[in-house]
This record gives C-alpha cells, structure tokens and sequence, in this order.
C-alpha cells in the first residue's frame, strides 16, 4: 500500500514526498485498507464530531452528576468563571479546559460520548479542537481535518506503545488524547507535519511517568481534571512548536520512553486504584461510601 | 497485527463512564439475546472480579440490563435501560459470583425467554469495547464479535460443515476463521464461522432451512 506508515517518521517522509498534510496521508491510508470512499469516511468522522460538540455543550450548560455521585457539574463552574471573570490563563485557554471536563464529566453520566482514543480521556480532543474551531471561525470540514490527524497520532501510539492506563499508566491515555489535540492543533493553524510532531513529542513529555490512579477504580477523580490539564498542556505544546521550537528527542522515541517508563509502572498505578490517590485515605473512604466494605 | 483504522483510534461512539464495563457489558449482553434467540422476560447475571467489584459505580448493571433488550452501547437510554425494563416487566438480578480463572470482566447471563427457553451464556469484556464468548448452554465456544459471526447450532454428523460452507461460497462470503465445538460425538455441536463479508437474511434462511440437524442460527452483526 502506498499510504501505509509504522511511526512518526515514516508518516513526515509520505507528507513530504507527496506534498501533503498528515490528515491527507492519513485518509488515503484509511480508504487503502477499509475499501471505502473517502467521502464516507469523512462523513462517518463528521457524525464523531457532532456527538463530540453535543457532549461538550451538554457537559457545559446541564447540571451532570456522575453515576457514584463524585464528580459533575466543576465544567459549569469553570465555564461561569470565564465568561464574568478575567481569568489567570485567559479565555480560550480556560474554554478549552471547561469543555474537556465538561465531556468527562457527561461520559462519568452515562451520556453519550466518542472514545478518543479511550472513553476515560475522551475529553481533551473535543476540548482542545471545538474551542480552537470557534476561535478561528473553522468549518467543520475543516475541524474533522483535525480529527482525522489526531487519529494519526494516535494510530501511531496504539501500534507502537499502549493508549490503555492499564497498561502504560495516565501518560499512556491522557498523554495520547493531548499529543493527538496537540499535532492536530499544529496542523489547523498551517503548521508543518515535522512541527505537529514536535507538539505530539512535548506534549508527551511533559506528562511522562504520569501515573493511573483512580479513586474507587471509577472513570471520574482525578480522570476529569487529567483531562483538563492534558487540554492545557495540549494547547501550550501546540504553541511552542508553532514557534519552532522542536521536541529534542523525536517524536517516535519518546513514544518508545513513554512505553518503557508503563511497563515499569508497578500495577498499583496503573488503574487498580490500589495505588496513587486512590490509595490515600480520602481516597479509601470514597471507595468504601461508594462500594461498601466488600472490596 | 491488526490493521488499525482511524476509528478504532477516535471511536467506538458510546455511553460512559468506561469502554470495558459499560460499553463491553452492553454488547456482551446484546450477543447473550441474540443467542437466546428470543425476547427476554427473566434474567440473572452473575458477575465476577472487577464486575462483581464495581459494576455500580460503572453502570454495568444498566449496560447489561440494556443489552439484554437488544440496546446498542452508544443508545442514550442505556441509563435508564433498568427502569425501561421494569415496565417491560422483565425481571433482572445481579449475583456477584466467582466464576474461576477467568478475565475479571466477566458475567454469567442465565436468561429466560417468552417461549420458557432458558439459555445461559458465558463472556468476558476484555477493553476497548471488545469481548469473547467463551461458553453457550454449557458448551465451550469463543468468538470476539470484531468480524460478522454466525453461529450455528447443530448436530454432530458428516457433512454438516460442508453443507454450511457452500451456502457461504455461493454468496461469495469469505471465512476469515471457523471452529466447531461440540458436546460429544453425535451430539449437540456449535459452528462458529467468522467472516470477512456482512451476512444477509437470505444466508441465514438457507441455512436454517437445511434440516432438523440444524436447531438454530444467529448473526451477531461486527463491532
């Protein structure tokens, strides 16, 4: 197949050869192996993005209470504080945050949402990518272009490493939904394929070693603010890189640190919530309110 | 390895909180109704390890309770699939259990159906939204339900694969995997076949209107 790529450094070399972006290489890859026309790929991605957009505004305008009663309603709060306020970290930045709680927060309500690339990190490529859409007046043909590079990103981590908090900790899972928004991000405001790895590579390592810890082994504490500081640190990646400032180590090696530094995480820290916060003895009494003493 | 498309990366579309207990659960118990073939009025499920452990803070009590009327996970009233359930009429219980060594998402669904028919149907939901049946009415099976599955349920005498495997050529339906599990020699058996290619109503027809030696046959459609 001509369009076929292992890593990040064979998906720059078909961008560049053939003169196109990664979303670009990425569609001829998908239509290669699936048969289908890209038109109804694009189409298929386009339903993703509704039910992204939905969830966000859901998650920003309703009262949402997750299911153990943890978390729900903290997006709304924000979204209230940014709209009267002058914010430390300003508007957009803060919207972006809002908007990913706002997703975890409805998916913690048995809402509907679009895994991205998991359902516990969901939140922070519709965050990053709709509050980028509306900030520079994107179509949605153009924002699916956005989906469709993350999903390069990501793609090239679930092959070469894990997007699982099972298996490679919060790095693994947040880490990959903000280097996915991050890349896309780059690519949207006319960065290169070279630069949209570089945001990927920093991204990842600003959160490398991050550990899976969720209080009562439930999608919602600290998921829901992971999801919020893997969209700033999405956006602050996206940002460095757009000013030519490149990840020293590639892209494709961090993604290989990254798995290293899982597979060494003890079990404990990745999404047993035997260790990390939900091992802290807050944490244990939220368990034991939430699940009784059997556990 | 598995060729990846862009929409196991950004997808599947589904209800919270989590892929493995809510979404998995919901499709697990979808698969459990299909092979009961009927609609449910009774149900228990019997949920081991992490199940057993968390399936109400995950919701997966509501998954499977929604699975079982034939729900998809990404339907908006999975969350309410319990009370929709219960003006149905259908009974439901969750008994926590220990299932042996198996995948800690696992559940035992004993149901039974308007005809009295009980089936009982073993399965894990192993992450992403995946899962494995491994165990029907006492029978060892496994299929994933990533590719088009029939399942066909049949007696153990010569010929009955072949007699399978010509509908499927005709159709020009390729198989991707087949196993054949059976009780004992001459006794009830299960055909899995997974295939590349979507199965239509006609295959399905044809294939139960091959004999008595066939006693039922499901589609459960791919991820």
């Amino acid at each position: 197949m001509d369009f076929e790529f292992n890593n990040g450094r064979e998906c720059i070399d078909l961008c560049n050869q053939n003169n196109k972006k990664i979303w670009e290489v990425m569609l001829e890859r998908e239509a290669a192996i699936t048969g289908k026309e890209k038109n109804e790929i694009i189409h298929y991605m386009m339903d993703n993005l509704q039910i992204m957009k939905n969830a966000v505004r859901k998650g920003l305008y309703e009262d949402v209470k997750s299911v153990s009663g943890l978390v729900g309603g903290d997006a709304k709060k924000l979204r209230e504080r940014y709209e009267n306020h002058k914010t430390l970290s300003g508007y957009r930045m803060n919207k972006a945050v809002a908007s990913a709680m706002a997703v975890l927060e409805v998916n913690a309500a048995m809402g509907q949402i679009v895994a991205a690339p998991t359902a516990g990190s969901s939140g922070i490529l519709p965050g990053v990518l709709i509050t980028v859409a509306e900030s520079f007046e994107l179509s949605d043909e153009e924002t699916v272009r956005g989906l469709i590079t993350a999903s390069a990103i990501g793609y090239i981590i679930t092959r070469n490493a894990t997007v699982a908090g099972a298996e490679g900790g919060c790095q693994a899972e947040t880490g990959a939904a903000a280097a996915m928004a991050a890349a896309a991000a780059v690519e949207l405001m006319g960065g290169s394929p070279e630069q949209a790895f570089h945001a990927a590579a920093i991204t990842i390592k600003n959160i490398m070693g991050l550990v899976c810890d969720p209080i009562a082994g439930l999608v919602e504490a600290p998921c829901v603010k992971r999801n919020a500081i893997g969209t700033a640190n999405a956006l602050i990646s996206a940002d460095i890189a757009l000013a030519g400032i490149e990840s020293i180590i590639p892209f494709d090696e961090v993604v290989e640190a990254m798995y290293r530094v899982g597979r060494m995480m003890p079990c404990e820290l990745r999404e047993t919530a035997l260790g990390g916060l939900a091992a802290t003895p807050t944490g244990l009494e939220i368990q034991k309110r939430i699940f009784g003493e059997q556990k | 390895m598995k060729n990846y498309s862009m929409f196991d990366v950004i997808g599947p579309r589904m209800i919270g909180p989590s892929s493995s207990h809510t979404a998995g659960a919901a499709r697990l118990s979808k698969v459990a109704r299909k092979i009961g073939g009927e609609e449910i009025t009774e149900v228990t499920f019997y949920l081991h390890g992490s199940f057993a452990k968390t399936y109400k803070g995950h919701g997966t009590d509501r998954a499977l309770v929604a699975g079982i009327q034939g729900m998809e996970p990404n339907d908006e009233n999975l969350r309410n699939a319990m009370e929709i359930a219960l003006e149905k009429g259908i009974k439901f219980e969750f008994v926590e259990a220990d299932l042996g060594e198996v995948h800690p998402n696992t559940v035992k669904i004993i149901m039974k159906g308007i005809s009295g028919k009980t089936t009982e149907v073993i399965g894990s939901s192993v992450g992403g939204g995946n899962i494995k049946v491994f165990r029907i009415n006492g029978l060892d099976v496994e299929f994933t339900g990533e590719y088009p599955t029939l399942l066909i349920r049949h007696i153990d005498k010569p010929g009955a694969i072949a007699k399978v495997s010509l509908i499927l050529s005709e159709y020009d339906i390729n198989i991707a995997f087949m196993r054949v599990f059976r009780q004992s020699k001459g006794k009830d058996a299960f055909m899995i076949i997974e295939t590349d290619n979507s199965i239509n109503e006609e295959v399905i027809g044809k294939t139960k209107a091959l004999g008595e030696d066939f006693i039922s046959v499901y589609l459960i459609d791919a991820l």
